[in-house]
């Protein structure tokens, strides 16, 4: 990708755009370069992570959500992961399948996209994705997770303000105090909220909210009730996701998140490399070998590792 | 540098509702290790278009069987050439008549798949042809 791509990027051409995000999932050094190239014109947008269990209407809800950005004129870029298939290595992308209003708005950029063996709920790419859409001018970028159960936190580091959608029915006052997925949320959001049990839910989660020892000046989620499908409830999402932002700034925590972010995205970074390198340097007989010792008992892994690396 | 998975748009363009078949097909592609992007029913050509750009997909799927094809395909084609998706391998499904396939193929359409045919021809048939266009763009 030349410099006049790079150019394209920036200017939000949506060909472009596609494409860049393409190279990066390939990886390797076109993604790199991609990357180097575009870095500095990033960290403008406002990254909103959506998560929640398969089915609570996270698409639906994020379709909404960006529709409340657009009637206030800001540019907003999806990226919706759906797993892929450990056995055929396929996927089936169904997000924009309830994202169907935005479509023909210029203003909106959707990439779905397979978590390709990846786990914590997004792709390997998915933060470099978001770099592009970034970098691309999109004021707004809601990641939309995968279905996710409880221990899929990894949009937490990924995003500034992290929205978990429940749904009522879904599990008893246990569930909401279980360690987890509820622990990441700025947001907690009740969707389906026509449903007879949502006042459970809610108190549920409100429960578990007032149980947390309260430090000074901490934020304290809200527990908010939509019906995604006709949009209730979605225009108070977005005001509390900018009063979240706020907050974040007012207490100088979007430097701190990123700091946060910047030191896992560069641990998992090293750690992937010196695994190339190490893997690279060691021919596959020999580790081969290792294997067969461990499954015989006659090394344990621990020590089969040394002989790795030393 | 991996190969990257084959990414299938499969779009329903047009009026009717029936998806079961679109559905299957999709359902195999994934199971044939392709990535689907699957985006349902009541697709305009703009709207089949712009998710074919977005989602940089290799080929586009087009299931239909409301009989609008002679309509609806030149305008999808037309669609993807605006956006300069000229390379994009194009295939559909549903009830075509016999005698509309050669037009069809003349659009620029590489495979028509009428009932009966079965889903690993489909995916034989889309792996083939996404393999021509990548060694002829590699060259």
């Amino acid at each position: 990708m030349n410099a006049d791509w790079i150019e394209q990027v920036r200017a939000g051409n949506p060909r472009a755009v596609a494409r860049a995000i393409s190279a990066i999932e390939r990886g390797g050094e076109e993604a790199r370069h991609i990357i180097a190239a575009i870095f500095r014109f990033t960290g403008r947008a406002h990254i909103i992570g959506v998560t929640g269990a398969p089915g609570t209407g996270k698409s639906t809800l994020v379709n909404e959500i960006a529709k409340q950005y657009r009637r206030r004129g800001q540019r907003v870029g999806i990226v919706a992961v759906d797993p892929t298939s450990p056995f055929s290595g396929g996927a089936l992308l169904g997000d924009r399948l309830r994202m169907q209003d935005l479509a023909g708005d210029a203003g909106v950029f959707i990439r779905s996209m397979a978590t390709r063996g990846s786990l914590g709920g997004l792709a390997a790419a998915t933060a470099d994705a978001v770099k592009v859409l970034d970098a691309a001018g999109f004021e707004i970028v809601l990641i939309e997770t995968v279905g996710a159960g409880q221990n899929e936190v990894d949009i937490a580091r990924n995003a500034h303000t992290t929205l978990v959608v429940e749904a009522p029915g879904m599990g008893d006052d246990i569930q909401a105090i279980k360690a987890g997925i509820m622990e990441i949320a700025d947001v907690l959001i009740v969707n389906k909220a026509d449903h007879e049990e949502v006042g459970a839910t809610v108190a549920a989660l409100e429960m578990n909210l007032n149980l947390k020892p309260k430090t000074e000046n901490e934020w304290r989620p809200p527990v908010l009730k939509t019906i995604a499908t006709t949009g209730q409830g979605v225009a108070e999402v977005v005001e509390w996701i900018g009063k979240h932002r706020a907050y974040l700034q007012a207490h100088h925590l979007i430097h701190a998140r990123e700091r946060a972010r910047a030191r896992a995205e560069l641990e998992r970074i090293v750690q992937h490399e010196l695994m190339a390198r190490l893997l690279r340097g060691v021919n596959g007989t020999k580790f081969d070998a290792l294997v067969e010792q461990i499954v015989a008992r006659e090394t344990d892994v621990y020590a089969a590792a040394e002989q790795l690396m030393g | 540098m991996a190969e990257r998975p084959i990414r299938v748009l499969v779009a329903k363009p047009g009026l009717d509702g029936h998806d079961r078949g679109a559905k299957v097909v999709a359902r195999a592609l994934r199971d044939a290790g392709m990535e689907v992007i699957y985006t349902g029913i009541r697709q305009t050509p703009e709207m089949i278009a712009e998710a074919a750009l977005q989602e940089d997909v290799d080929v586009v799927g087009l299931s239909i069987l409301s009989g609008a094809h002679r309509e609806l395909f030149p305008r999808i084609v037309e669609q993807l050439k605006q956006r300069q998706l000229d390379d994009v391998v194009l295939v559909c499904g549903g009830i075509i008549p016999d005698d509309d396939i050669p037009l069809i193929k003349q659009m620029g359409f590489a495979g028509v798949f009428g009932p009966g045919t079965s889903t690993q021809e489909i995916a034989a048939f889309i792996r083939d042809q996404v393999a021509k266009k990548r060694g002829a763009r590699a060259e």
